[in-house]
């Protein structure tokens, strides 16, 4: 297997609503990213997207990013992995130009989030058969994590205030963050009730995004930018489907193991990553993520956020950039915008959010109710 | 799902069936066939007692499609006393407020409608155990 690295990235500025089409945030993400490296042409495009069939009526999202993008004839398909389908893009596209199939492949995300009503798409990742005919959703899933967690741990109802804190301070300065305005503890723990005891301000929120990046051989990856960007390891492992099958469902298994095979494939250590790009689309999950990668001891991760060691200076600082809380989650691009902030933050072109020194980032994407992990991680 | 799929696993939804192991004596819930402790077969139908506790619970109270007019519901996972969890409604919490650990039994209830024609979904829920004097 061919050494792979990041040689382009393409955002746009995540929305409310969008005025683009679905194929055109797309068209626009990949023609971005195209032009970062320098290149008019790519051997393969895989593309992420969870809501379209359900929300424009759009299967077939591959072909027509490709077709927008102007790439005629090109290898294109679809990799799903629910919400961590944009990481399963770029777990494909990498596995493409590692493999030698491809020399230049792009992963491309795209999420219309804003013409239709997503909670009941978005809990068709639960099981259909068992989970969902009794009421549950996604969130009330993570509610239920929640109330687990701060029973067992005894943590105080505040706890977990500080991610979004935290996140939304990091967006502030991120051209391409949905909220960049910083919120206080207090409005989080004052924001309205979603499904006790989760509140609105622990939730990511629903929008419009897509982002794009391309892939070359490492070896080759300067003729195409002069600040590539190495992906050391690339993993995905799945949990039983269902919570109720876990033998704790506060041990994110799947996040474990993930994180821990990813360690192991890029030759680190946990104590090596300067930066964290967790899947918050939950406080919660953002929390337990930390716990399951090592950072934190069981019942421990709210600590390192009510201790400040989640921001920039801080021992693990996470989602640098807003995360999916205020960057926002556009749910099938929510992957390639990790890594676009990633590739900043390794290239020293994160602006005031810069993490000092940074040489070696991760980033985790949760499908399901951390049913499928993926975990990536870059270098310099 | 279609009427046909929840014929089908009718029996599980409405009466807590799952399987026993008969390798190493799991108890399965929902039936599987394939015992997830040791992989073996398992086809041994298992009356589970419909007992259990509040392992976690939250209660929405804006509703999914098909739920509308039960919000706000609580959602539980109970613990069955044979070990699975398993995810369904609180019902009947208006005398007592859910909290975890709290002993529930099952009864059988309305979940929903779905579709069209409003078909009503029906299965178990979990009530409070009251303690008697
Ligand atoms: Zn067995």
């Amino acid at each position: 297997m061919r050494s792979v690295s990041v040689v382009g990235i393409g955002q746009l500025p995540v929305e409310k609503a969008s005025n683009l089409s679905l194929r055109q945030l797309g068209g626009e993400a990949v023609r971005r990213a195209m032009e970062d490296a320098g290149v008019d042409r790519v051997d393969a495009l895989f593309a992420s997207n969870m809501l379209a069939d359900e929300i424009q009526g759009q299967k077939h999202i591959a072909a027509l990013i490709a077709e927008e993008a102007n790439l005629f004839g090109v290898e294109a398909l679809q990799a799903r992995a629910a919400m961590a389908g944009g990481a399963a893009a770029i777990r494909v596209a990498f596995l493409s130009v590692a493999s030698g199939e491809a020399d230049l492949a792009i992963a491309v995300g795209v999420e219309k989030m804003s013409e239709g009503v997503a909670t009941p798409a978005l809990s068709k990742a639960l099981d259909a058969a068992r989970e969902v005919p009794d009421g549950a959703t996604m969130i009330s899933k993570n509610a239920e994590l929640k109330r687990m967690y701060l029973d067992r741990y005894n943590v105080p109802e505040d706890g977990l205030v500080n991610f979004p804190v935290v996140a939304h301070d990091h967006a502030r300065s991120n051209p391409f963050a949905l909220y960049k305005k910083a919120i206080s503890p207090g409005e989080v723990q004052s924001s309205r009730v979603v499904h006790a005891p989760l509140r609105l301000f622990e939730c990511s929120p629903i929008c419009d995004g897509a982002a794009a990046v391309v892939l070359a051989p490492s070896e080759q990856a300067r003729a195409y930018n002069p600040n590539p960007v190495q992906i050391l390891a690339s993993s995905v492992v799945t949990d039983r489907f269902c919570i109720d099958d876990r033998e704790d469902p506060l041990q994110l298994e799947a996040a474990h193991h993930s994180s821990y095979d990813a360690y192991r494939k890029a030759n680190i250590n946990r104590e090596d990553i300067h930066l964290f790009e967790v899947h918050d689309a939950f406080s919660i999950m953002a929390c337990l993520q930390l716990e399951a990668a090592g950072f934190a001891e069981p019942g421990q991760g709210w600590l390192l956020a009510v201790e400040d060691e989640i921001r920039l200076q801080g021992q693990i600082p996470i989602t640098t950039m807003g995360g999916l809380k205020a960057r926002g989650h556009p749910i099938g691009a929510t992957g390639l915008y990790q890594v676009c902030e990633i590739v900043l933050q390794l290239t020293g072109r994160a602006g005031e959010n810069q993490v000092r020194n940074a040489e070696i980032g991760m980033m985790q994407s949760v499908g399901g109710a951390a049913t499928t992990v993926l975990t990536h991680i870059f270098g310099v | 799902m279609e009427i046909t799929s929840h014929w089908r696993i009718k029996k599980q939804r409405y009466s807590l069936v799952g399987e026993e192991c008969p390798h190493c004596s799991a108890k399965i819930f929902p039936p599987r066939d394939i015992c997830p402790e040791c992989g073996d077969e398992a086809k041994d139908h298992y009356q589970f007692s419909g007992r259990g506790e509040v392992y976690s619970y939250t209660t929405l109270y804006n509703a999914p499609a098909g739920y509308e007019e039960q919000a706000p519901y609580t959602v539980a996972m109970v613990q069955l006393e044979e070990g699975p969890l398993v995810t369904a409604q609180l019902t009947d919490i208006d005398v007592k407020e859910p909290e975890v650990g709290m002993p529930v039994e099952m009864v059988t209830r309305k979940l929903g409608s779905e579709g069209d024609r409003g078909i009503l979904i029906y299965g178990y829920k979990f009530r409070p155990v009251l303690e008697t004097a």
